[in-house]
């Protein structure tokens, strides 16, 4: 399980010529030229920077305004509210390929290519469905009594929200929030597409582009893709317990 | 699903909310225009997002798929059906549609027991568990690009680790063209998701054994059942709405696999590994013909479509509310 990791981390530190006549030692020498020089390359950071931009709109984005929409959803009587939510949840089974087409000739039209929003927008559409059916069995579970209370006291349906709803949801929130980075970090698709400059190239699309570039050059493809991983490891070693439990919880897509 | 759209029903189209309220009384009018002024203040941004990226764009390649159109300008050539009479002759087409259920099969049939297994076994009190979790996990949490271009390595013939792994135990030859053989290209990639999905579909597991309560395996162990016997007939049950959402999950995960076959071989050698998603963005973006690619999502949208329609109406309908709550209890 873990091989595939170890002999990518390892190999990095080979110089090619050594990777192919010496598949399994240790490197000898170790070659840090590899990993050295990709730190110093400004695409990594960009492309470091591109995705976490990108991630942190798409997630701001997506559960600002699908906690609005869960509100809505689970606390207010009215006409209509099952269809919604119904529609809402047949997003869940769309596959993001199907749309992909219409996307791309609908950003174009919108002038989003080479645009940074051209992503985030999409994506944080996509990732609503299930950023709702979560918030939504979340703030249903918290008690009406609080609502009336707040409400004899003078709170207006915005102020419940903002002011003892949000708080009370934040684990909900955690939850949320980390399933819609790592969704976005990972997309690749989209910003394959709507990227046609190397400025706004994500982690995945500058994967991609970096094996096609160096594609005789084993080694230091391995210490790229393995620099490309530590930021998704990091990230899955500090936030394990939400990512885990938003997965079970709702179940992601893919 | 569509009860709430009568409008001759004179009651909300849902029990009133905050529970405890004002269930019973009616509520004046002027209340409950404000209600609904709120809700829809509320829902509107996600509303207008969804319907602008989501919505419009699955009707547009509807739209588009009746066309015979390059992707610049407004589509003019209206072709009526001719698109999709033109798939269905198409042998790669079809090929995909073969190779979809491939992965399907194989995913139910190997992956997820696989899974299951290693998720009985992590259960036990074993040592070490929580590291064992973490690992298996983590390939997850790598995006299919990373891992495709990993596995397009390490499957490399001759230099890759795969083929020096059987070369260094005397199996020198008997390493093969994975990715860039006609025979073996599926089997490679089945293998790859197998490595970064498997573990997904664990964490699933494990999280729907906690809520087995161990009294019941152990008033079964009482009664005399051996270790299958329990897990065949107390512990299977009770995992069914986990084993139902791990299937829908892993079934939609194959009809639109696309990142890790567009790294590792973008569909080929010759088409042999090409799945729907692929054959789409090949005919939309690199030949363009949008027209065609676009019937080709809408294939893609119906079969996800019916799937989860079929399966939400007959599979899931047991479990509590549908498909997205049934795994409140685990939590």
């Amino acid at each position: 399980m873990i091989t595939p990791l170890l002999y990518a981390l390892v190999s990095g530190f080979k110089s090619t010529d050594q990777l192919s006549a010496n598949t399994f030692g240790l490197p000898s020498p170790w070659v840090v030229h590899n990993y050295t020089s990709i730190l110093q390359d400004s695409a990594f950071w960009r492309a470091l920077g591109s995705s976490t931009l990108i991630a942190v709109g798409t997630t701001a984005l997506t559960v600002a305004v699908a906690a609005l929409a869960a509100f809505a959803l689970a606390r207010f009587a009215f006409r209509g509210r099952e269809f919604l939510f119904t529609l809402f949840t047949v997003g869940l089974m769309f596959p993001f390929a199907v749309a992909i087409l219409p996307l791309f000739v609908l950003l174009r039209t919108f002038g989003l290519l080479d645009n940074p929003w051209g992503v985030i927008l999409p994506q944080a559409a996509f990732g609503l469905p299930m950023t709702i059916v979560i918030l939504r069995n979340f703030f249903r579970e918290i008690p009406g009594e609080l609502e009336e209370a707040a409400t004899l006291d003078g709170c207006s349906a915005f102020g419940f929200f903002w002011r003892i709803l949000l708080p009370m949801a934040r684990p909900a929130l955690g939850t949320v929030s980390v399933l819609a980075v790592v969704t976005s970090w990972n997309n690749f698709l989209l910003p394959l597409l709507v990227f046609s400059e190397p400025t706004w190239w994500t982690i995945p699309v500058g994967v991609q582009q970096f094996q096609g570039q160096y594609s005789a050059d084993t080694a230091r493809v391995f210490a790229y893709l393995v620099l490309s991983m530590v930021p998704a490891l990091a990230f899955y070693a500090v936030a394990e317990r939400q990512l885990i439990g938003g997965i079970t919880l709702g179940a992601t897509k893919g | 699903m569509t009860s709430s759209l009568r409008t001759d029903d004179p009651r909300p189209a849902v029990r009133t909310e905050p529970p405890g309220g004002q269930e019973g009384n009616r509520r004046p009018l002027a209340r409950r225009a404000r209600d609904w002024l709120t809700a829809f203040l509320f829902t509107v941004p996600g509303l207008l997002l969804f319907a602008v990226f989501v919505i419009v764009p699955i009707l547009y390649a509807g739209y588009v798929s009746l066309f015979n159109w390059g992707g610049f300008g407004s589509p003019s050539d209206f072709v009526g059906l001719d698109n999709f009479s033109r798939l269905f002759q198409d042998p790669v087409f079809l090929g995909d549609l073969w190779r979809g259920l491939l992965l399907v099969l194989l995913s139910l049939g190997l992956q997820l027991p696989f899974a299951l297994a290693m998720a009985v076994l992590l259960n036990q009190k074993l040592r070490g568990r929580a590291v064992y979790r973490m690992l298996f996990f983590a390939p997850y949490v790598l995006s299919e690009v990373i891992t495709g271009v990993l596995f397009s390595m390490i499957f490399a013939p001759d230099s890759g680790l795969a083929d020096k792994v059987l070369g260094s135990v005397g199996l020198d030859g008997a390493g093969g063209l994975w990715f860039s053989g006609q025979n073996t290209v599926m089997a490679t990639l089945f293998l790859v998701m197998t490595w970064k999905y498997f573990g997904f579909h664990m964490m699933l597991y494990l999280a729907g054994l906690q809520g087995v309560p161990p009294e019941l395996t152990e008033a079964a162990r009482i009664d005399g059942a051996n270790a299958w016997q329990r897990f065949r007939h107390v512990t299977l049950p009770l995992l069914g709405p986990t084993l139902r959402m791990s299937v829908f999950l892993s079934v939609i995960g194959a009809i639109q696999l696309f990142d890790l076959v567009w790294v590792a071989t973008q569909g080929g050698p010759d088409h042999h590994s090409e799945t729907m998603a692929v054959t789409m963005f090949q005919f939309g973006f690199k030949r363009y013909q949008m027209g065609y690619a676009s019937a080709i999502s809408l294939v893609m949208f119906l079969i996800s479509l019916v799937f989860a329609l079929f399966y939400q109406r007959y599979v899931l309908r047991r479990d509590t509310e549908g498909a997205l709550t049934t795994m409140r209890g685990a939590r």
